[in-house]
């Protein structure tokens, strides 16, 4: 399996993101531009200019139409995904972490961090089917949870949102009215800070990763803790393959520790797990920092790494790898 | 069950009250300061515990006797006399002196109170001037405030000591009879101690016991494996038990640092220094031998940390550890220590000086006890600008008869090594070249079980290589030594035995391998070379036998290397010296790797020693003979044992399927029916199945561009 190296960001990659055909990738880094990249030979086609910070998260609509992206720069910005032109900017007071498209593209779900005096916070924007009516009221404002708020994404039918940070609870609120419905138990939870949360491909079960050097897998419907997986660093990125019974999960230690380790040491590896025993069955390695984010490709054929080295790494998998037995 | 009832109680009451208990929130109740309605704390224990260690607070008084009695011109000037001798040795309190005066005769009464501000101070003050003489007629005569007390307590009459029925001790050796003949060892990691089996045919260890808080400071197991030992701030204890760790004993030694068992695990040395009330002075120092079963001071020793400072003439500064040596054997009959210009050796039967005096050796620089035998090696370098030359000689105990010496010229530095068994003594030389710019190296080899000691004198090919690393075979005649000079060292074996001939030999060398430490099999035969620290742990299985290496592994950023007692597995950690990575591997003795536990914050891994096999030597013999007979049987457990574990691997992952099954079938049906929601939220757009979308060939024809040209045709051709 030889890697396709994808050099197009200056700083560290943040967040990677598939269309749902599969053949578009989406990268976001903390320089100011996503980028977009052919997934099948990681060729560039453009970049989306207008952000002024670090670009934390992003999403593109089912009909790969329309890009949204959540920025330092405390906007979270519509684009349209074929010119490249901005749409819509939705500006807050204090940056924004995570963006999330509705099933069916109708609401956006977007976070801000806390700042200066705000507390973090979970916002639900209306997007119009025509961007000259875009505006930015929110239909739903939910506060309340401690710290930064790392990723918030819908629940199934839109009935839930569903959100993970800095206080290591996962928490599920409705959708409607912005009630808190369940917490992780404190217990069977994450310890530390949740960095990561990647959906399954029909939504039913959701892989948190943590600092705390755990991966766990929960049903969404419910939040029952189904799958731990245990590895040696702590984890910022986690994905799950739509095809196999795999699931992959990168990190690496700090980042202000790694100048001062072998980088055999770091084991910067995207690490591969069986989804159902919770055993390893493998690592991919290369990144020279910890891996900030993983996707996989909808067709479970290929997944993307991207790391604090500034790297995206496309890896399209060999036969054996669709022949491994454990 | 005893809570449930207790719950009732209190709920009967309540209702006889008519309280809700419900609405109560128990927590918000405070009990009046000093009153607990019989209600034991949870931390009462702990704190009765604590209580132990408290004095009634007058420890820092002490009481000086024999005082002139003078009168009242005179108070002031003996007053300053008597605070003057005592300001000397630590701080008196303000006020801390109280000299009585006799209310009718206005004289001093001939003693006084003087209070300092820790009893460690007025200890020190009754020790130094317990029989000071101010002039002949007055000698003080300094007691403790607290012994008033404990003495006025004694009752005239004498009573029988009170014998207390036997209660039968736990078997404290239960673990030598597992019937798996496993090994256990000690964890410590983060405030946790672990005691597990090493239950290498599961690929797991076998928790045994497990307490928080158990040690303040780290563990360490007796030499024959006996008891834990734990060290906290009042002192150390023993822990030991067939199923579980009970404490066995307490040794009080307040502030205690460091501990060390005689090989019979008789008796315990502790040792602390504390800080001097005066910083110019050194540190002072209490070393208490105990009794490891009685629990009694069996002798202790005071002083500044210079009298404990060890290296002849000075300039080596600090304590090194142990101060004390024990002689060799489980009789732990005597034990030594070096002090300047003399060497101290005491014996356990009177915990006094072998004829009650020290043996003058001048400058004497380091010495070891051999492992086995009363004899000690002692080495005296250079003296008098060379003149005199470095020695080396054996001196037996008690006779203090000289066995055998070695006079060394130029030497530079000297290390000595004992083979366990007490057969061989290496001693590596190391001696300046004639220019005294550079160090070269060789080894003198005493055999020691021979007639008159034969030397025999050891150099290596390239005499200018740095000796690294050295270690004999244990119960063995063979000696592992890594030298060299550049970042690639060179490790050479040696045997003491070869052929007809006894002498020394070279077997192989082995160049330019990654190593800096060796560790031997306590079985012997198997060693592993380990390159540690700057090597990032690479590992390097090697079987002196056949001289071939069996198996090379790396533990990355490896710090710690010990084999069982047993010599069949090798433990590898990584400790807390490290950020990352911290935990421990375990290996077969020929470098498979077995299991690996991580752990955050490693502190100690420590194997329990074994005692010596009480088997002799012929019948070790006869089994190694008909190894195969037995081996069988072995074979055959360890079969069953794969069979049970693969069987049991295979349900255990038959189980997790089905519970996955379950779930996903689950998540299907609801993504089902909830197809048709999903289907309006996206305006109609059909919502799953098209997922599963077919890629069709369709052949579109598309005109470009359609151009007529007319042709004509020449008819003459035709």
């Amino acid at each position: 399996m030889r890697p396709i190296l994808m050099k197009g960001h200056e700083r560290p990659l943040s967040f990677l993101k598939y269309n749902r055909d599969g053949d578009l990738l989406f990268s976001c880094a903390k320089d100011h531009n996503p980028t977009l990249w052919f997934a099948d030979n990681g060729e560039r086609l453009g970049t989306f200019r207008g952000h002024n910070g670090a670009v934390w998260s992003c999403d593109v609509s089912r009909d790969s139409a329309r890009l949204i992206t959540g920025s330092a720069d405390q906007s979270a910005k519509l684009w349209n995904v074929q010119t490249g032109h901005q749409l819509y900017s939705f500006n807050f007071d204090s940056p924004a972490r995570s963006v999330d498209f509705s099933v069916g593209d109708k609401l956006a779900v977007i976070t801000t961090d806390p700042f200066m005096e705000l507390p973090s916070a979970i916002h639900v924007k209306r997007i119009a089917n025509d961007p000259t009516q875009q505006i930015g009221e929110s239909v739903l404002l939910i506060k309340g949870p401690q710290g930064r708020i790392n990723r918030a994404i819908w629940g199934p039918l839109n009935t839930t949102i569903i959100s993970a940070g800095e206080d290591a609870v996962i928490r599920i609120w409705d959708s409607e009215t912005g009630k808190l419905l369940k917490e992780s138990d404190k217990e069977s939870g994450h310890k530390k800070t949740v960095t990561s949360l990647a959906k399954s491909a029909d939504g039913s079960h959701f892989l948190t990763g943590s600092l705390d050097k755990s991966a766990r897998l929960w049903d969404t419907r419910s939040l029952t803790l189904i799958k731990t997986y245990v590895t040696e660093r702590p984890v910022n990125a986690v994905a799950m393959s739509p095809l196999l019974d795999h699931v992959v999960i990168g990190g690496g230690q700090d980042a202000s520790a790694v100048t001062t380790t072998d980088h055999r040491a770091g084991k910067f590896e995207a690490k591969f797990f069986d989804k159902i025993l919770q055993e390893e069955i493998g690592g991919v390695k290369g990144h020279f920092g910890p891996i900030n984010a993983l996707a996989f490709n909808p067709d479970g054929k290929s997944f993307s790494s991207g790391g604090e080295d500034g790297y995206v790494r496309l890896h399209h998998f060999d036969a054996d790898y669709f022949a491994i037995k454990i | 069950m005893a809570d449930v009832m207790v719950m009732k109680e209190i709920e009967d009451t309540a209702l006889r009250l008519g309280v809700d208990i419900s609405t109560l929130d128990l927590d918000s109740i405070r009990l009046p300061p000093g009153e607990n309605y019989g209600i034991v704390s949870d931390d009462e224990e702990v704190y009765l515990e604590d209580n132990l260690e408290f004095e009634s607070g007058f420890g820092n008084i002490i009481v000086v006797d024999n005082l002139p009695v003078v009168p009242k011109e005179k108070f002031e000037k003996l007053e300053g006399v008597v605070r003057k001798i005592y300001s000397q040795i630590g701080v008196i309190k303000e006020d801390g002196l109280w000299m009585p005066v006799d209310p009718e005769t206005d004289k001093t009464l001939g003693y006084c109170f003087i209070e300092y501000n820790t009893p460690q101070e007025a200890e020190l003050a009754k020790e130094k001037t317990h029989g000071y003489k101010l002039d002949r007629a007055h000698i003080f005569c300094v007691s403790m405030f607290d012994d008033f007390d404990r003495f006025m307590k004694v009752p005239n009459e004498w009573a029988p000591p009170e014998t207390k029925p036997y209660a039968p001790g736990e078997n404290l050796q239960h673990w030598l009879t597992d019937p798996k003949a496993r090994d256990q060892f000690v964890i410590r990691a983060g405030s946790d101690t672990e005691v597990l089996w090493n239950d290498a045919r599961h690929l797991k260890p076998d928790p045994v016991y497990k307490r928080a808080y158990w040690t303040e400071s780290f563990v360490q197991w007796s030499p024959l494996g006996t008891y834990l030992a734990t060290v906290h701030r009042q002192g150390a204890a023993v822990w030991g038990g067939s199923t579980s760790f009970n404490r066995l004993m307490r040794y009080a030694h307040p502030q205690v640092k460091l501990i060390d068992f005689s090989p019979g695990e008789k008796y315990l040395v502790t040792y602390s220094s504390h800080e001097p009330s005066n910083p110019r002075d050194a540190n002072r120092v209490v070393i208490n031998i105990f009794d490891v079963r009685t629990g009694k001071v069996m002798r202790d020793f005071k002083g500044s940390a210079d009298d404990f400072a060890v290296g002849g003439a000075g300039g080596v500064t600090g304590v090194s550890w142990p101060v004390f040596k024990w002689s060799g054997g489980r009789d732990d009959k005597y034990f030594a220590r070096m002090g300047k210009n003399i060497l101290s050796v005491y014996e356990t039967e009177t915990f006094s000086l072998v004829d009650k005096k020290s043996l003058k050796v001048e400058n004497i620089m380091d010495f070891c006890w051999s492992p086995t035998d009363p004899i000690i090696a002692l080495f005296v370098p250079e003296m008098g600008g060379g003149n005199q030359p470095a020695r080396v000689s054996l001196i037996q105990v008690p006779s203090k008869e000289e066995l055998r010496q070695k006079n060394l010229f130029s030497v530079s530095d000297c290390k000595m090594y004992w083979q366990s068994n007490g057969d061989y003594l290496a001693v590596n030389v190391e001696r300046y070249t004639k220019t005294k710019k550079s160090t070269y190296t060789g080894f003198e080899l005493f055999r020691i079980k021979e007639r008159d000691i034969p030397i025999e004198v050891l150099e290596l090919e390239n005499k200018n290589d740095k000796i690294i690393a050295f270690a004999w075979e244990p119960k063995g005649h063979r000696f592992v030594v890594i030298h060299g000079d550049n970042p690639k060292p060179d490790v050479s074996i040696y045997s003491m035995r070869t052929g007809q001939n006894s002498r020394v030999s070279k077997l192989t060398t082995l160049k330019g391998k990654q190593a800096n430490a060796l560790f031997w099999s306590p079985a012997g035969r198997y060693i592993v070379l380990a390159g540690l620290k700057g090597f990032n742990g690479q590992l390097e299985f090697y079987n002196v036998d056949e001289l071939e290496t069996m198996a090379t592994a790396e533990h990355f950023m490896a710090t710690d290397i010990e084999w069982d007692p047993t010599g069949r597995y090798v433990a590898t950690a990584v400790t807390s010296v490290h950020e990352m990575e911290n935990g421990f591997n375990i290996w077969s003795f020929n470098g498979k790797h077995l299991y690996r536990i991580l752990k955050d914050h490693f502190f100690q891994f420590l194997w329990r020693p074994r005692p010596p096999s009480f088997l002799s030597s012929e019948k070790e013999e006869e089994i190694a003979k008909n190894l195969k007979k037995y081996s069988k049987k072995y074979e055959a457990e360890d079969q069953d044992v794969s069979l049970l574990l693969s069987e049991q691997e295979r349900e255990k992952r038959r189980m997790l399927k089905e519970d996955w099954d379950k779930w996903v079938n689950d998540w299907k049906r609801m993504h089902e029916e909830e197809s048709l929601y999903r289907q309006k939220l996206r305006d109609g757009e059909a919502s799953d199945e098209e997922e599963e979308y077919e890629a069709k060939d369709i052949e579109v024809e598309e005109v470009i561009h359609v151009s007529k040209e007319v042709l004509h045709l020449e008819y003459g051709q035709e």
